[in-house]
């Protein structure tokens, strides 16, 4: 009986605590809730806002005529889509496997040596440094050499920006490889470039289209480094030679102007970019969650 | 330590693998004591010993695997069919080819169970399509994976279980022609019923292998092995017929951790 009446007398005094520790547990969750409201009602309103002004101006000539003069009838974004199309995915092409090699070196080969330590460090000054600031860096290696801006200067300056992503992902999905899998490949007799190329990246492969895709995302909307070097045009070119049209800049200039057709184009060209960008995060998250 | 007894206990066999005055460093810690020890062919040979004592490193010396990490060192003599591999002139990818190993965890690689198979044998050979087909069916006979396989060959290796990874590993060892094969605590990461079909198998891969296992459990080193050796701390306590250390081990350390009364 005497082992009864302890169990009784404990259960009465734990009541209080438990009943203060559920409030304690309401409140901590209603404000991380209100938190989280507060958060995504910004979120929401820019892309309502964005996805119902925007869509006002699309209409199929969005598509295929180039940027109207001021107050004019008409005209489209055809040559800053295609002039951003063409740039962005010139830009991963370059940059993709300049990256991807560096950060295959930095996991596979230079893991603890001294050159790879001070390379992750420079390249992870670079991932967080201001578009602007590489911008400027384009155009005063080359704008300012070539003396006009042009589509290569503006593909150089994006590539920057995708290096250092697509390095870090790649070094870090590899790092995410269990050295048992290097070991099984290599104790077959494998060399290890073909232990890297068939096994380890291969492995990672998910995890670094992922990174490629992000780092596409991001320079689709970057508009500081495209101002010192693509600039526009407002006629529609395919020369990577001249200055190109592009949207970041385009929905810029054409924001800041007074004339009511060219606001509403700009509202059209944001919505181009949400879509486009929303669409890569989605594909990177499903790609991702595929193969993990 | 006690390598004439060793040799005498292992009369009448012949000989694959011959270490000698064997020390290893991770850095400055050294982890294997000179060791020598004589590894009969085609037989079963068993390493046991509490954990750090040596014998996963003693087995990652076998294939020199340690080079992949530049702080580690061994210093001595592993000479297989009497040449010394940790000399050799020979490509380490050889060496390693001729003495295949086996993971704690399964390892599949991220392609198809055929592809899995083809990957080592590619290295080293160029084989027409039926020839290849031919090969990747007899490892996987080999390695008692075939019935369950056979009709997937081209799915991933990572959707078959954890035991069948682990003979898809084995068959793929085995492909390459091995003429040893190294087990590093196979059955670890398996239920039982998996571990019993590993055992079978390395069972049956002594007709034509020379094997060594390392193992934690001790019915397993019982079961499977003609002869065993015990570690401790970095030396090699005792090796002899499995039956004399199970049952009449010359030595107290061994007698007291394969009672456990110690480990």
């Amino acid at each position: 009986m005497s082992a009864i009446a302890p169990a009784a007398a404990r259960t009465d005094y734990r009541v209080g605590p438990h009943r203060r520790r559920k409030i304690v547990n309401q409140i901590a969750l209603t404000l991380s809730l209100l938190a989280m409201a507060f958060g995504l009602v910004w979120l929401i309103w820019i892309l309502w806002d964005t996805l119902i002004l925007g869509a006002k101006g699309l209409t199929l000539a969005t598509f295929t005529e180039s940027t109207p003069p001021p107050n004019a009838e008409g005209g489209g974004l055809a040559n800053a889509i295609v002039g951003s199309l063409i740039m962005v995915l010139a830009a991963t092409g370059v940059g993709t496997p300049i990256g991807i090699l560096a950060g295959i070196y930095l996991a596979e080969y230079g893991q603890r040596t001294w050159l790879g330590h001070v390379t992750r460090f420079i390249n992870d000054i670079l991932l967080s440094a201001p578009s602007i600031v590489i911008g400027l860096f384009v155009y005063a290696v080359i704008v300012a050499k070539a003396r006009t801006f042009s589509g290569y200067a503006g593909v150089i300056a994006l590539a920057l920006i995708v290096i250092p992503v697509v390095v870090r992902t790649t070094e870090n999905m590899l790092q995410l490889i269990p050295n048992s899998l290097r070991e099984a490949a290599v104790a077959l007799g494998a060399p290890k470039w073909v232990m890297i190329w068939r096994v380890t990246l291969k492995a990672a492969r998910a995890g670094v289209v992922t990174g490629v895709l992000l780092a596409l995302a991001r320079i689709a909307g970057e508009t500081a480094p495209l101002l010192f070097t693509a600039l526009s045009n407002q006629f529609f070119s395919l020369n990577l030679g001249d200055p190109m049209a592009n949207l970041p800049v385009t929905i810029f200039k054409f924001a800041m102007s007074p004339f009511a057709n060219w606001q509403q184009m700009a509202w059209a060209g944001v919505f181009l970019i949400t879509v486009g960008v929303l669409a890569l995060n989605i594909l990177a998250r499903v790609l991702f969650r595929q193969r993990h | 330590m006690d390598t004439a007894l060793a040799t005498d206990r292992l009369a009448g066999e012949r000989i694959k693998m011959n270490v000698r005055n064997l020390n290893f460093f991770y850095g400055k810690f050294q982890a294997l004591k000179n060791i020598n020890l004589q590894i009969p062919e085609k037989k079963v040979t068993a390493f046991i010993g509490p954990s750090g004592c040596g014998k996963s490193t003693l087995l990652r010396v076998f294939n020199r695997m340690f080079e992949l990490y530049p702080e580690q060192r061994a210093e001595g003599e592993v000479s297989v069919d009497g040449a010394d591999i940790l000399t050799t002139k020979e490509d380490v990818a050889l060496v390693r080819a001729k003495i295949g190993m086996v993971f704690q965890k399964p390892t599949p690689f991220p392609m198809s169970i055929y592809d899995n198979i083809a990957f080592g044998v590619k290295l080293f050979e160029r084989l027409s399509k039926s020839a290849m087909d031919d090969r990747v069916e007899w490892a996987l006979r080999k390695a008692a994976l075939w019935n369950e396989v056979k009709d997937k060959l081209s799915q991933s290796g990572t959707s078959l279980s954890g035991g069948q990874q682990q003979r898809l590993c084995i068959a793929r060892g085995i492909a390459v022609r091995p003429e040893i094969i190294l087990f590093d605590e196979p059955c670890s990461a398996l239920d039982p019923i998996s571990t019993a079909k590993i055992e079978e198998l390395i069972d049956e891969l002594k007709g034509d292998y020379t094997v060594a296992i390392v193992t934690h459990n001790m019915q397993q080193a019982a079961r499977v092995s003609d002869y065993t050796a015990y570690m401790y701390l970095g030396d090699l306590v005792e090796f002899g017929e499995t039956d004399q250390i199970f049952i009449k081990p010359k030595r107290k350390e061994t007698e007291d951790y394969i009672t456990g009364r110690f480990g």
